[in-house]
């Protein structure tokens, strides 16, 4: 951490910025959402429930990119509600919406446990640029901080520079990162969960180069990754941890459906939400491939990765 | 997924026959399936309401509503103003400036810049510019070793920044280096940054009003969703952008953000990435553009390319025996498979399919594919022209015989005779039931495909 700030002088002080994410979320999003449309705020202040209305719910959700099928079904949902319940204020239907979508996620909201195995192994996945390498320096920041040992394997054998920048993790975090000249990912994380077994280490983070769905020789490879962690340890990994960028829209879901296909995906992160993309294409993952959700970034700092936590999710995503 | 715009329309389309015409209320229905097209594109909504308004004038014109085909006139309708829209201005780069001519890139993070500033370096060294990368991301651990080892691949120069460094002392001076050296183009990349943090907003804008770049490009990840106009918006404001690069465009996004940026920004998409490798940038194809966001897959182009670099009689005669499904042996195979990749491998073919039938395709890959296809090719060159002709002869010891001259397993040699075999089956199918058929077929069974 030291290092990191003499390193750096500027960029790094997380205490300069607002408190909660959620926070931060909503005072950028506010601003966005005003330049957008400006006056959600006086159409769902009480009043009555006319078509306008509705559109407007549908604008708020389109826009997080929650994607026109989930929109739809989720909207059938409020629809019915305010039938059922004789709802006739916006304010109430505004509400019905914000339960309805975290009746969707709050079952996906589960936190990661690595106690079980040891050591545990976590492998990421995810397409290029999503936060990958970011997110482990910040996982082991937080594995560490709740007492566990952790080592950190390159396995992006691929990117220029992809195994320095990871190094450079490993320093801010004080944790040994096994790296390779060029090499095959999967000998480099073989090796790595070798040396956790030999050295009783309690969680390897193991990242790799970024892939999209379409380069199947690059799938094929990571399926081959997979099968080799469970070869140094059977079982293993435990978690293949997903990860994913709040800035895509659609392609998210086929994301998901193609890595989960891939190597069975066991949870989701999702990164940089400190921005004003809302993440919404969550929800349409969580209709056609619910998986657990574990994780949300929320900066470029080391302690930028929170828990997901579905309710706050979905205030910010109406804030 | 697979609902391109094409299909939909065919859905209202249908209920007019008889009358031949478009209606006003079928207009409505058809313009609700173009946003619905749209959106699913991720094109932002606030630009989806615009483009709508805009071609529903159109629509109503006396072309389409006289029109015996209304259907396909609102599609030519949309296509052509989405053309229009994500077309228009210059598309190559403007280094008309003292040298060095600097080209400033900026984004989110993730969003590609530093790749694409080696692929534009790498571009500039073919035209026998001298060029001098520069990074000014001192936030990013290790972007700047990205950067200059990107620089060493390529041989390119790349100025000796720190991440201890300010990023105007390096813009200060980089440019200084660049004149003394007599570069003819400075690549100045910068660090991802969030539109809505103000302290590297102010950076960005700091630096450019320090180097006075005369391209400020804006780097868009193809994937990215709804937010794209809210990006852009705010980047616009900052800089004065004079041109947009869309990346990863070799992957399955729809690429909607590329309508966004372009209707915000009201700058031209210069061009595109299509691989994480140095070579892979591209000119931008407003049409072809237009077509992957429709879901239309880019048909006019595979048909070019097909024309271009196929031997016609060869195709012709292949058809035939495709066609009639007999006599079609494993060195018409091979032909087939030559074709194929004069026709720019398996994955540019897909890339160019209408999404309905890459979709059933999904799974087939350009490299994974292309390597299976010179395997394959491998195999059937250790066979025997009689073997080839009658691959039924092939039994256990000609198997082994043919493996081992081409340097695989037995089971490689069965597989491909049995993918073989399903293929003759298809060529009956095909000769049938026509390409649709044949392609919802293929899936699975041909060569890289799962
Ligand atoms: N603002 C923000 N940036 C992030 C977050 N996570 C990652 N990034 C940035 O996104 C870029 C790509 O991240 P990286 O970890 O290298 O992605 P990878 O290619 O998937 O390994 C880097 O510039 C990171 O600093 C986040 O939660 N918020
Ligand atoms: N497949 C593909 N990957 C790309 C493309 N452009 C960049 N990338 C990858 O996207 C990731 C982020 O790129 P980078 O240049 O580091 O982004 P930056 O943070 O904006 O500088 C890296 O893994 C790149 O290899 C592209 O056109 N296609
Ligand atoms: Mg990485
Ligand atoms: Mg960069």
């Amino acid at each position: 951490m030291l290092n990191f700030f003499k390193k750096n002088p500027e960029a790094a002080q997380p205490e300069e910025r607002s408190p909660t994410w959620a926070e931060r979320l909503k005072q950028g999003l506010t601003r966005t959402r005003k330049q957008i449309t400006g006056q959600f705020d006086a159409l769902f202040s009480g009043g009555k429930i006319d078509e306008d209305v509705y559109e407007e719910l549908e604008t708020i959700l389109l826009t997080s990119d929650v994607g026109i099928s989930a929109t739809q079904a989720l909207l059938e949902e409020v629809r019915k509600e305010v039938k059922r319940q004789s709802l006739d204020d916006t304010t109430q239907l505004r509400e019905a919406l914000k339960e309805a979508l975290i009746k969707l996620l709050e079952p996906l909201a589960q936190p990661l446990d690595t106690a079980g195995h040891q050591p545990y192994v976590i492998m990421l996945a995810g397409v290029n640029g999503a936060g990958k390498t970011t997110t482990i320096g910040k996982l082991a920041w937080s594995l560490q901080r709740q007492g566990k040992s952790v080592l950190i394997a390159a396995g992006d054998t691929f990117r220029a520079a992809a195994r320095e920048q990871l190094q450079a993790w490993g320093e801010r975090n004080d944790v040994h990162v096994i790296a390779q000249e060029g090499g095959d990912p999967a000998a480099v994380i073989f090796d790595a969960v070798n040396s956790a077994k030999a050295r009783g280490i309690d969680v390897v983070l193991a990242d790799t180069a970024g892939r999209l769905p379409t380069q199947l020789n690059l799938m094929e490879e990571i399926r081959k990754v997979h099968r080799v962690i469970g070869k140094a340890l059977p079982g293993a990994p435990h978690e293949v941890l997903l990860v994913l960028d709040a800035n895509t829209g659609q392609n998210a879901v086929t994301q998901v459906k193609a890595f989960d296909d891939a190597l069975k995906v066991t949870g989701l992160a999702l990164t940089k939400l400190d921005g004003t993309a809302k993440g919404g294409v969550i929800a349409a993952i969580a209709k056609e491939r619910p998986i657990p959700i574990r994780f949300i970034g929320v900066g470029e700092q080391i302690d930028d990765l929170q828990i997901f936590n579905a309710r706050e999710f979905v205030e910010a995503l109406f804030a | 997924m697979f609902d391109n715009l094409t299909g939909r329309l065919a859905g209202v389309i249908k209920n007019l026959r008889g009358q031949a015409r478009l209606t006003e209320e079928n207009i409505q229905d058809a313009m609700r399936e173009v946003r619905m097209a749209l959106l699913e594109a991720d094109v932002a909504l606030p630009v989806v309401k615009d483009f709508i308004a805009h071609v529903k004038e159109r629509a109503q014109g006396r072309e389409v509503l006289q029109s015996l085909t209304p259907g396909q006139a609102v599609i030519q309708v949309v296509h052509e103003e989405l053309t229009k829209l994500m077309g228009g201005g210059t598309a190559s780069l403007n280094l008309a400036a003292v040298p060095p001519a600097i080209i400033l890139m900026s984004g989110l993070q993730g969003s590609g810049k530093t790749t694409t500033s080696a692929k534009l370096a790498r571009l500039l060294k073919e035209q026998k510019k001298k060029v001098l990368l520069v990074s000014a991301d001192v936030y990013r651990p290790a972007a700047i070793e990205q950067l200059k080892t990107l620089g060493q691949q390529l041989e390119i120069d790349c100025f000796d920044s720190n991440a201890g460094q300010k990023p105007a002392d390096i813009a200060r001076d980089a440019l200084d280096y660049a004149k003394r050296h007599f570069h003819d183009v400075m690549i100045f990349d910068t660090a991802g940054r969030l539109a809505i943090d103000d302290a590297m907003m102010d950076e960005i804008r700091q630096l450019h009003a320090q180097l006075n770049p005369i391209e400020t490009l804006f780097v868009v990840d193809a994937m990215q969703g709804q937010d794209a106009v809210n990006t852009a918006r705010a980047f616009n404001e900052v800089l004065p952008l004079t041109g947009v690069i869309l990346t990863k465009l070799d992957g399955d996004a729809r690429g909607g953000a590329a309508l966004s940026v372009r209707h915000i920004t009201g700058c031209p998409i210069k061009y595109v990435g299509v691989s994480e490798k140095v070579d892979g940038l591209e000119p931008f194809h407003p049409e072809r553009m237009a077509s992957r966001i429709l879901g239309m897959g880019d048909v006019l182009s595979l048909i070019e390319q097909a024309q271009k670099n196929v031997d016609i009689d060869e195709a012709r005669k292949l058809a035939e025996k495709v066609k009639s499904g007999k006599n079609f042996d494993l060195e018409d195979f091979k032909a087939q498979m030559q074709q194929m990749r004069k026709m720019g491998g398996v994955g540019a073919l897909m890339d160019k399919m209408p999404a309905q039938v890459a979709g059933m395709a999904a799974g087939m890959s350009s490299e994974a594919g292309d390597k299976a296809m010179s395997r394959i090719e491998g195999i059937i060159n250790s066979m025997t022209p009689l073997e080839r002709r009658k691959p039924e002869l092939i039994k256990a010891s000609r198997k082994r015989r043919i493996a081992t001259g081409a340097g695989v397993q037995v089971q490689e040699v069965n597989r491909l005779l049995n993918q073989f075999e399903e293929m003759q089956k298809m060529m009956k199918m095909f000769s049938k039931g026509g390409m649709a058929k044949m392609m919802r077929a293929m899936a699975g069974r041909f060569p890289g495909m799962r």
